[in-house]
């Protein structure tokens, strides 16, 4: 059968092309710029001295967020699917301490693995992914075959995973880490991490079959499962990448600090989530993007510094955070009602 | 009684309405029709108050009205009974009708005897056969849909709006409604009836107004117009053919199912279908219709008997199994199994070939795959100006052909379809019967589920029919009539 014979119409049917559309991440780089412009103006202001032409505050922004923004891009993932993955900063501190502990020194008397010490990078990194990747699993398969809601099986490993951080280290930091793992915390690397998954998952997303099967989901589940998706795999693989990438994060802090403790990365996940719903990707699922999640992200940074930069309180911070997640969900509402007329 | 002049409302990108009038009797039943998007709900929810007119005035009983809400609307005596319905499932029947005016004790506590008393009531003027303590979810569709005509009655409105009320009813139950609407005109409120369906129009209703592409064109007396005109006033065209079948070779045996059994569902349903055969299949709501679809495709896999596709015996435990022997699968409800709603026409008709072409290392071959997806756009005749319009913007006849469309791609050898042409407009459905009578003539083997007789009658080489979960017969095309095949659907 070929499409060609299938014509029905007599009458051929012609449309003016539509208006050329703006990319929907336009109107959250201009809420970026805005909020620069702000504490730009009120740095002048307050301390005389420009906020966003300064080459060494921009860097700080970057790598200050750069962990947030590797758990962002897995957490983007998972909202597109219209899940929710509350374990990610858990994960960060399981990761954390896990990688740290196969990494330390061998003339540290008090190591985690006294017969371990002195490993080459590679091996606390694999075994900082690998804890990632099963956490992440353990999240999926409970997702998947018991469907019970993303936001209690996460809500559990966010629990257990913080318990077994505590567990492994008897709440004691693993530190005394060797210079070659501490390498890849330090100056630009966890940035050039952050973008590389970036750029690797916004491919993923928007060239791929298992991107389009992603947003499918999440946009209507029990179509996606008549229009034969594997609906249960895939949401496996979801939550596993999305775990994966936080052991990334975990490892890369544990470098950055050059030390694994079991209260790293708490509240991390809700940055993360914050950052997607600031970047446009909508929490009832089947639209976002991880363009959108960067500049969220950014903008979150940017906030973080600012309130600093011009001496206000980090309570006020934490305030204005709370409003501008809420301000990005009545908009996302908003746009999506004003659709359905 | 209801008055409506000049009405205009635009939404981005559209004129929903234009000019609009229309005149409501007391005592009268008033159908609105026209083909989907022509503005007949548009119209009923500035009458209801949702929508608020951007020109125009809306009289009741001579005084200019601005309504601001639905609840001023009911306030003023307008109840609409939705086409999607909104009723509460965790809560009781009686709850449900007499929300926000409960009868309360002296304490200020719910009465629930008093409010079980008055739904009684009701229920027994209208012959309502339903328990007022029952919770709506576990209700039938059917059933909902008459707790919510009670409901709209209990407002003692003089105006009641009903949108396409009978899509779920069954035969009867369509009778019964009709009997309350009578009795309702007869105590001179004014009823909009808005549907798609020819015979009931001229089994119920005493006037008719048509709308098409957001303009009021006529109003005629149910007397003093033909079948013919109204579909003329409402296509602007003429439609030769309703259904036009055409006559084709039938082929070997696609499709070979013995003895398929869900468990609870249905059991003992055997067929066989050719190639270039449209085979289709009636009973009532609830008789196993839609199940037997879900069966065969593996959404809700047979628990016994067997399928065979051309000669070779296939285990069918997924939707995607289903796929690879060249099965598809229309579902029945467009939004809940259908649509992609939030995603652009593109996603939504690439779904399904996705799993079996334009894939090269798990990348898309996006251009190949826009390529197909625009010809097929184009051969559907998809009233859209591009793929990147959202599936929600589109109207239900076009958003069918979007889903026709991303099952085509596939290139399936046996073809379900469930309800193709439920709710659609005329214009459409008849665009959707030459599709398939065209993919039957390529050889396609189709399984189609219609509740619409003339459908059925009309499309069918064979008709297959189910009562309560069995197949009860099969009737060949020269043979099949209304009342063989009602009798058969309610043995």
């Amino acid at each position: 059968m070929s499409i060609s014979k299938l014509s029905v119409g007599a009458k051929p049917m012609t449309f003016k092309p539509g208006k050329r559309k703006w990319p929907p991440e336009l109107s959250i780089f201009l809420v970026l710029v805005g909020v620069s412009l702000f504490f730009e103006a009120i740095g002048w202001y307050v301390n005389d001295q420009s906020f966003i032409f300064n080459a060494d505050r921009l860097q700080i922004i970057i790598l200050q967020m750069s962990v947030i923004g590797i758990i962002a891009v897995g957490a983007t993932l998972v909202i597109i699917t219209s899940g929710i993955d509350l374990s990610s900063g858990s994960v960060v501190a399981a990761t954390a301490v896990v990688s740290a502990s196969l990494a330390q020194v061998s003339d540290f008397p008090r190591a985690v693995f006294p017969h371990l010490t002195d490993l080459a990078p590679f091996w606390p990194i694999l075994a900082g992914v690998t804890v990632g990747l099963v956490i992440g699993l353990i999240n999926g398969v409970l997702i998947a075959v018991t469907a019970i809601p993303p936001f209690i099986a996460t809500l559990g490993t966010m629990v257990a995973a913080r318990g077994f951080a505590k567990w492994f280290t008897g709440a004691m930091p693993v530190s005394m880490l060797t210079d070659d793992f501490a390498w890849i915390g330090s100056g630009g690397i966890p940035v050039v991490i952050f973008i590389v998954l970036a750029a690797i998952f916004q491919v993923v997303l928007r060239y791929t079959r298992f991107g389009k099967f992603t947003y499918a989901i999440g946009a209507n589940r029990q179509a996606a499962v008549v229009s034969g998706i594997n609906v249960n795999r895939h949401l496996i693989c979801i939550y596993a990448v999305a775990g994966l990438l936080s052991g990334i994060a975990g490892t890369v802090t544990a470098a950055r600090a050059v030390s694994g403790q079991a209260g790293m990365g708490v509240m991390y996940e809700l940055d993360a989530i914050a950052a997607v719903v600031i970047g446009g990707t909508s929490l009832s699922g089947g639209i976002g993007r991880v363009t959108g999640t960067v500049i969220g992200v950014l903008i979150l940074g940017v906030m973080t510094s600012g309130f600093t930069f011009i001496r206000l309180d980090a309570y006020y911070q934490e305030m204005a955070k709370g409003a501008i997640i809420v301000a990005a969900v009545v908009a996302d509402q908003y746009r999506r009602r004003k659709r359905r007329c | 009684m209801l008055e409506i002049e000049g009405i205009r409302k635009a939404f981005p990108g559209v004129v929903a309405l234009d000019n609009v009038r229309f005149r409501l009797h007391a005592g009268t039943v008033h159908a609105l029709m026209g083909e989907n998007g022509a503005g007949k709900s548009t119209l009923m929810k500035i009458i209801a108050g949702i929508y608020t007119p951007d020109q125009g005035e809306v009289r009741v009983k001579g005084r200019p009205l601005v309504l601001k809400g639905p609840l001023d609307a009911l306030n003023n005596g307008i109840a609409m009974i939705h086409q999607e319905l909104n009723l509460m499932p965790y809560m009781t029947v009686a709850e449900n009708i007499w929300i926000r005016r409960e009868p309360k004790t002296r304490f200020g506590f719910i009465d629930h005897g008093e409010l079980r008393r008055r739904t009684q009531a009701l229920f027994d003027r209208l012959v309502i056969d339903i328990d007022p303590e029952a919770e709506v979810r576990d209700l039938s569709i059917a059933s909902r849909q008459m707790v919510e005509i009670a409901k709209a009655v209990s407002f003692n409105s003089d105006v009641l709006i009903m949108d396409e009320p009978t899509s779920a009813l069954t035969e009867t139950e369509v009778k019964h409604l009709f009997r309350i609407i009578r009795q309702l005109r007869a105590q001179g409120k004014g009823i909009v009836y808005i549907t798609h369906k020819m015979n009931e129009f001229f089994e119920i209703a005493d006037e008719v107004s048509v709308f098409r592409d957001g303009k009021y064109i006529d109003t005629k007396k149910s007397t003093e117009v033909t079948r013919d005109e109204i579909i003329h006033m409402i296509v602007g065209r003429e439609l030769t053919q309703m259904f036009p079948k055409e006559t084709v070779p039938i082929g070997a045996v696609v499709v070979s199912v013995k003895n398929l059994c869900v468990e609870g569902i249905f059991r003992d349903v055997s067929f066989d279908l050719r190639a270039g055969e449209i085979l289709g299949l009636a009973g009532l709501v609830g008789s196993g219709r839609s199940n037997l679809a879900e069966a065969l495709f593996g959404v809700v896999p047979a628990t016994s008997g067997t399928i065979s596709i051309e000669g070779v015996e296939v285990t069918i435990d997924s939707p995607a199994r289903a796929m690879k022997c060249g099965m598809a699968f229309v579902t029945e409800d467009r939004k809940q199994t259908g649509c992609f709603l939030a995603l652009d026409i593109m996603a939504n008709m690439d779904t399904a070939v996705l799993s079996t072409r334009h894939v090269r290392f798990g990348f898309v071959q996006g251009k190949a795959l826009r390529n197909d997806c625009e010809e097929m756009r184009r051969k559907l005749r998809v009233k859209t100006p591009s793929l990147d319009e959202v599936i929600q913007n589109l109207s239900g006849g076009n958003q069918q052909k979007v889903l026709i469309g991303r099952w085509l791609l596939t290139k399936p050898k046996f073809l379900i379809l469930d309800e193709p042409t439920r709710g659609i407009d005329v214009g459409a459905k008849a665009e959707i019967h030459r599709l398939v009578s065209r993919l039957a003539g390529q050889g396609v083997a189709v399984l189609m589920i219609s509740s619409e007789m003339p459908e059925v009658l009309g499309m069918s080489d064979r008709v297959m029919v189910m009562h309560e979960g069995r197949m009860t017969g099969i009737v060949d095309r020269k043979d099949a009539d209304q009342v063989r095949i009602m009798e058969l659907a309610s043995q």
